[in-house]
């Protein structure tokens, strides 16, 4: 635990409990351009963090970095506990995409995307079993779709769509949820629904981290805030952080410049 | 009754026209399902190029005694490894390395096919040999069309995912890295059983359009499935019945009614077709 207090300072620590996401010191970005310096974040289980930052601040590089896709220069992850890679293959990790990252013409039904939340646990040929079927049907009623399983995930409404990437989250039972705007483009209703869901997997001991651009309703329910630009601007306590100056930081500073590597 | 099964059956009497028949429509069965994960992929000119820079590996295979399949094999999964690395190294998009790599490869086995002396007909690589294949073609297509259907069916699921969402699969802790190289070396494999029915230039259609005729009809990947295989083996047999009424090339009778059946699904299509669209904007 030595390790973890080290960055806490400044936020309250969750007293014997592993972190669900630990980042220490990470560099990270692309053919040897770092995106994003020197990120130090704790977020401990049971909490939701927003991650907020002006677009090309280094939210992306960031989750990419959180899922392996970019290979850190320096610096380190764990994932409750242990390694990425480890923690991928224990099904600890889910990603809900944005709108945008999904093919909505594929020929898939929101019930085989969900059920594809459950593929890592099942065996080499994705065989479902009853468990797996009575997993996703929870799933799929949890975020109101059960009556829409047979539908090509296209012909769902937006706010749809969101919550069908989101019970497939729900189906995978992983601890440590990574979500790139889910509030973008929804209806109201969709929006209390995906925030008290939220709430309820936070309350379970969830660790959630969301990119966000809806600020408005980061008080509501967001337990922390990083604030990005390249490196952390601020992190902590919604109340303590998310202030007009920091924000005005977070949207104004111009990007330190990159270091040619 | 006879005179209308007549043009059918007559030319079902000669043995080269049932075996062209029975490897053909192997041949469709394979490059069909294969063309559903091409499609969904959006690996079409990925599959263009890895379908013609395995030409070098054919011919060195051939010249050395050794399976078709391992040639294939080397050079289709070796020459997306080279379009890696240079895509990487340089500041080359990656459309003009694929277009300059497999172009380089397809002409190394041109100068290879012309130097080295064996009874290997560049003609009937180009353009398929259907109708005068032999024995030993005939097993190697059959044992690679099976391998690679088998693994296609098993692993079907994770291919999907892997076209549908790979960072929703690596989150997972699949390793997208065989995914990916595994549909690479499946597309090399099959280019080369495709290579015995219509020749290396124009396997590319049989890899992307059975495929793509199929997703304008169904949004449900099984029945997309059977649909490729439907629209494949039907142009594969009517193609092969013109190029024997017409004594036309059989390669291209087979990939124009392929083309044919394409163009009128994309019009006629009930959900996705021109038409309809154009009746429910």
């Amino acid at each position: 635990m030595a390790r973890a207090e080290r960055h806490l300072d400044h936020v309250p620590a969750a007293a014997g409990r592993v972190p669900g996401i630990a980042v220490d010191n990470l560099t990270v970005g692309y053919n040897g351009r770092p995106a994003v310096v020197d990120v130090s974040l704790e977020l401990s289980s049971g909490s939701i963090c927003a991650l907020v930052g002006m677009n090309g601040a280094g939210k992306s590089t960031l989750f990419k970095a959180l899922m392996g896709f970019l290979k850190p220069s320096s610096g380190s992850i764990r994932i409750a506990g242990s390694g990425l890679r480890q923690a991928q293959r224990r099904q600890l990790v889910a990603y809900v995409p944005q709108s945008e990252q999904v093919d909505w013409d594929f020929p898939i039904r929101v019930w085989d995307v969900v059920m594809m939340g459950r593929y890592g646990a099942m065996g080499l040929l994705r065989w479902p079993s009853a468990d797996d079927r009575r997993q996703v049907r929870r799933a799929l009623e949890r975020v109101d779709l059960w009556p829409l399983r047979q539908r090509q995930i296209g012909a769902l409404s937006g706010g749809q769509r969101k919550r069908a990437f989101l019970a497939r989250a729900l189906a995978q039972g992983a601890r440590v949820l990574l979500l790139d705007e889910p509030l973008s483009g929804v209806d109201i209703s969709t929006e209390r629904l995906i925030i008290d869901l939220l709430i309820e997997l936070r309350d379970q001991g969830a660790t959630v981290l969301l990119a966000t651009h809806d600020l408005e309703s980061i008080p509501s329910f967001c337990d922390r805030v990083v604030l990005i630009n390249r490196t952390v601007l601020a992190y902590g306590d919604t109340s303590e952080v998310f202030t007009q100056a920091n924000l005005l930081r977070t949207f104004t500073t111009p990007a330190p410049a990159a270091p040619n590597l | 009754m006879d005179l209308l099964l007549a043009p059918l059956l007559q030319p079902m009497e000669m043995v080269f026209m049932q075996r062209a028949l029975a490897i053909g429509v192997v041949v469709a069965v394979v490059c069909a399902v294969l063309s559903c994960f091409m499609t969904l992929k959006g690996w079409a000119l990925m599959g263009d190029a890895v379908s013609h820079a395995v030409l070098p590996g054919v011919v060195i295979a051939y010249a050395l005694g050794l399976p078709f399949a391992l040639g294939a094999f080397v050079f289709g999964v070796g020459s997306v490894g080279v379009i890696g690395t240079i895509k990487q190294h340089t500041r080359v998009k990656e459309d003009t390395v694929i277009g300059l790599v497999f172009t380089g490869f397809f002409a190394l086995g041109l100068v290879l096919i012309s130097k080295i002396r064996s009874s290997v007909d560049l003609t009937h690589i180009l353009f398929g040999n259907l109708l005068g294949i032999t024995d030993a073609d005939l097993v190697q297509t059959l044992v690679i069309s099976a391998v690679c259907l088998l693994v296609l069916l098993l692993l079907r699921r994770d291919l999907l995912l892997f076209c549908f969402d790979p960072t929703h699969a690596r989150t997972i802790g699949l390793n997208t890295g065989v995914l990916h190289y595994l549909l690479l070396t499946l597309v090399s494999l099959t280019a080369v059983a495709g290579l015995q029915t219509v020749g290396i230039i124009l396997v590319v259609a049989m890899l992307v359009t059975p495929g793509a005729t199929a997703y304008l009809l169904s949004d449900r990947f099984d029945r997309m499935t059977w649909l490729a295989v439907l629209s494949a083996v039907s142009a594969t047999v009517l193609g092969i019945y013109a190029s024997y009424w017409f004594d036309a090339s059989t390669a291209g009778c087979i990939v124009v009614v392929q083309t044919l059946q394409f163009l009128l699904v994309m019009v006629l299509a009930p959900r996705h077709g021109l038409l309809a669209r154009r009746r429910s904007p």
